[in-house]
């Protein structure tokens, strides 16, 4: 066991990280949330829960995920390159992990029923898995800009039994995903858990998700030791909620390494936003000068978002990670780059995190990178296509 | 408790005279809505809510999601809106709805002084439970402002007598599990709250979400002390304008002085 990060330790009371988080729902949330609450804290400490959870990790969603060296990338860059697998996850990405603990945890309570939220449809189709896997009735809000862009999961998500519901207000994407996603709470919330994807929305949902998505650092800290005998000298993953940064920085942030969050140009909620409250949280929000919600704007729905997890604003607050920006444009071409040089296609979200390394490479020289390949990037070959022509 | 809220003080004065309270809702910023809510002060309204529209509204439904979006379009913007708040000269106080970070944005203080010096009575925050609400309340309070505070059927009973004490002017009892939008029947939710609220508290207690013709408002004020009105007038004002809500208010108040 790695001991317990300081710096990413158990937020307030409050559900604060610093000035950040909190409990902004309407009173009918309340009593859900700090039902949760006291549920996951029960279920966390309970070897019982935590050998179950750790066993479906392992057994269905083939963890431990690897490492992969890039060799070709890493000597075309001048970098040494390592990639924490999360693509190879079952359903294709890190969102797995927080799924299967949350409906564990969601049957524990007796919830017969899950709502989710999706942008680019992995958090949608891992829900929709995770749900069948344990029968639980399932139904997925999404943007219906996301559901014309992700038409493959949509369909995987119908396909694993769940009921898929496009959301046509506001941006018609992850924001307004979310909010449709609240909305059957407040009012299934007697029979229903609400699955948030990401380490956003109100306490406890920001600690819990980035409980259960810890496995990926620490397993990223035990195998960097064990491959290069240190921690990396920098650690990568893109950044819209945050749930995988979160997890990989969870194994470093007490370490000497630089922790990099990568937000799109188009949805830096930490670069380009201000504190504001909205989905639960006071975090960075990209808003205009009334308070209003601005859109995002990503070739990566995954990161169509102008939120950002409370605990990313905390460890920018406090400089403990640096939450840069690539634009589209890079981000099409990093996709391009790992695919030919490595065999790997990464998911649009990903070649995110590969995008700033390319572009930072020269001032990096000789130095060790991990990144998170927090997800696969089948999904987004028909876009791709079509972006490409 | 402070006895001298102005808003609770009028709300009390007139429910201890056996007037059951009626509090239409209009979004803030739709083309002609200053028509609106001078229709409702004309018609019978005890308070007007006067809704803040906001990009993410969590705790709205359709129709409210639709007329936020139409207001937003037209450019609307707090600042537009209380500005014209100004020119209403309507004799019934005037109360805000916004959503949090239309008061966080600004700053607590200065929103506060803003809602003030246009001439509103209070706000009602959906999405500031009573854990987070202490740094707004303090700031309203200060400004002479009554936080209204809603109380969810979700509540176990030993956060009803927090939430009311909490509460200036009225307390908000959320009539059913969901969002606002009008309903085919009235939710046993909104009595069974009421009656719970009513065992615990003497500030006014006023139904609000899910409470959609004359008929449920007589039906909520059985128990309740008032109703809010909301998708059902908003609805109104988009396809008939100010005459559609002076019309409907018109019955409601009729219904709800002969139901008593």
């Amino acid at each position: 066991m790695n001991p317990t990060p300081s710096i990413m330790s158990q937020p307030s009371s409050s559900g604060r990280f610093g000035e950040f988080g909190g409990r902004f729902v309407p009173e009918t949330l309340v009593p859900a949330c700090q039902e949760l609450e006291a549920a996951f804290t029960e279920a966390w400490a309970d070897p019982i829960f935590r050998t179950e959870l750790d066993s479906i990790l392992k057994e269905y969603a083939g963890r431990p995920s690897i490492l992969t060296e890039c060799h070709q990338l890493g000597a075309r860059l001048g970098i040494r390159l390592l990639l924490k697998r999360e693509d190879l996850n079952h359903t294709g990405s890190h969102k797995i992990n927080n799924v299967l603990g949350q409906t564990l945890l969601a049957k524990r309570m007796g919830k017969k029923r899950i709502v989710a939220e999706t942008g680019a449809g992995q958090h949608g189709v891992a829900s929709a898995t995770a749900a069948a896997l344990m029968g639980l009735e399932c139904k997925v809000y999404m943007g219906a800009v996301d559901v014309e862009r992700q038409a493959l999961n949509v369909f995987r998500m119908k396909l694993l039994g769940a009921d898929v519901e496009a959301v046509h207000s506001g941006s018609r994407t992850l924001k307004d995903a979310v909010n449709e996603a609240m909305r059957d709470w407040v009012a299934s919330v007697e029979s229903t858990h609400y699955c948030l994807g990401s380490v956003m929305g109100p306490h406890p949902y920001p600690w819990m998700v980035r409980e259960f998505h810890r496995v990926i650092g620490n397993e990223a800290y035990a195998q960097c030791q064990e491959r290069i005998g240190d921690v990396p000298d920098v650690v990568v993953a893109c950044v819209g909620g945050g749930s995988n940064a979160i997890g990989i920085f969870s194994g470093f942030v007490d370490t000497r390494a630089r922790l990099i969050g990568v937000e799109p140009a188009g949805g830096a909620a930490v670069g380009r936003g201000q504190p504001g409250v909205v989905h639960g949280m006071r975090s960075y929000l990209m808003q205009d000068e009334y308070g209003q919600v601005l859109e995002a704007h990503s070739v990566s729905a995954g990161l169509d978002y102008p939120g950002v997890g409370p605990e990313h604003s905390y460890l920018a607050s406090i400089g403990r990670a640096e939450y840069p920006t690539v634009t589209d444009a890079e981000v099409i071409e990093a996709f391009q780059l790992m695919a030919r040089t490595e065999g790997i296609i990464p998911a649009l979200e990903c070649a995110h995190a590969v995008a700033w390394i390319s572009r930072e490479a020269p001032k990096m020289q000789g130095q060790t990178i991990l990144m998170n390949l927090s997800g696969r990037g089948d999904k987004d070959v028909g876009q791709m296509m079509e972006i490409l022509g | 408790m402070p006895g001298l809220d102005r808003l609770e003080t009028r709300l009390r004065a007139s429910r201890d005279a056996g007037r059951k309270l009626l509090v239409p809702y209009l979004t803030g910023g739709l083309p002609g809505w200053t028509d609106g809510v001078r229709a409702a002060a004309a018609n019978g309204a005890d308070v007007i809510e006067i809704g803040l529209p906001f990009s993410d509204p969590v705790m709205d439904g359709p129709v409210i999601q639709e007329a936020s979006q139409r207001a937003l379009d037209a450019g609307a913007t707090p600042v537009t809106i209380l500005e014209e708040v100004r020119s209403l000269d309507v004799d019934v106080p005037l109360v805000v709805m916004c959503y949090y970070n239309t008061i966080h944005h600004p700053g607590h203080q200065r929103f506060a002084a803003m809602l003030a010096s246009a001439g509103i009575w209070g706000a009602i925050v959906p999405d500031l439970p009573l854990e987070e609400s202490g740094p707004w309340c303090a700031a309203a309070d200060d400004a002479g402002l009554s936080t209204i505070m809603l109380a969810a059927p979700t509540a176990p009973d030993d956060r009803l007598p927090l939430v009311c004490a909490r509460a200036r002017g009225f307390v908000y009892s959320v009539g059913l599990l969901g969002v606002t939008g009008e309903r085919t029947s009235l939710a046993a939710t909104a009595t069974a709250l009421a009656r719970r609220l009513k065992a615990v508290t003497d500030v006014p207690v006023i139904v609000g979400v899910g409470v959609s013709n004359a008929e449920q408002a007589v039906e909520a004020c059985r128990v309740a002390d008032g109703v809010v009105q909301g998708a059902s007038v908003v609805r109104r004002f988009m396809a008939d304008g100010a005459d559609g809500v002076g019309e409907y208010v018109a019955e409601v108040r009729q219904a709800l002085d002969r139901g008593i």
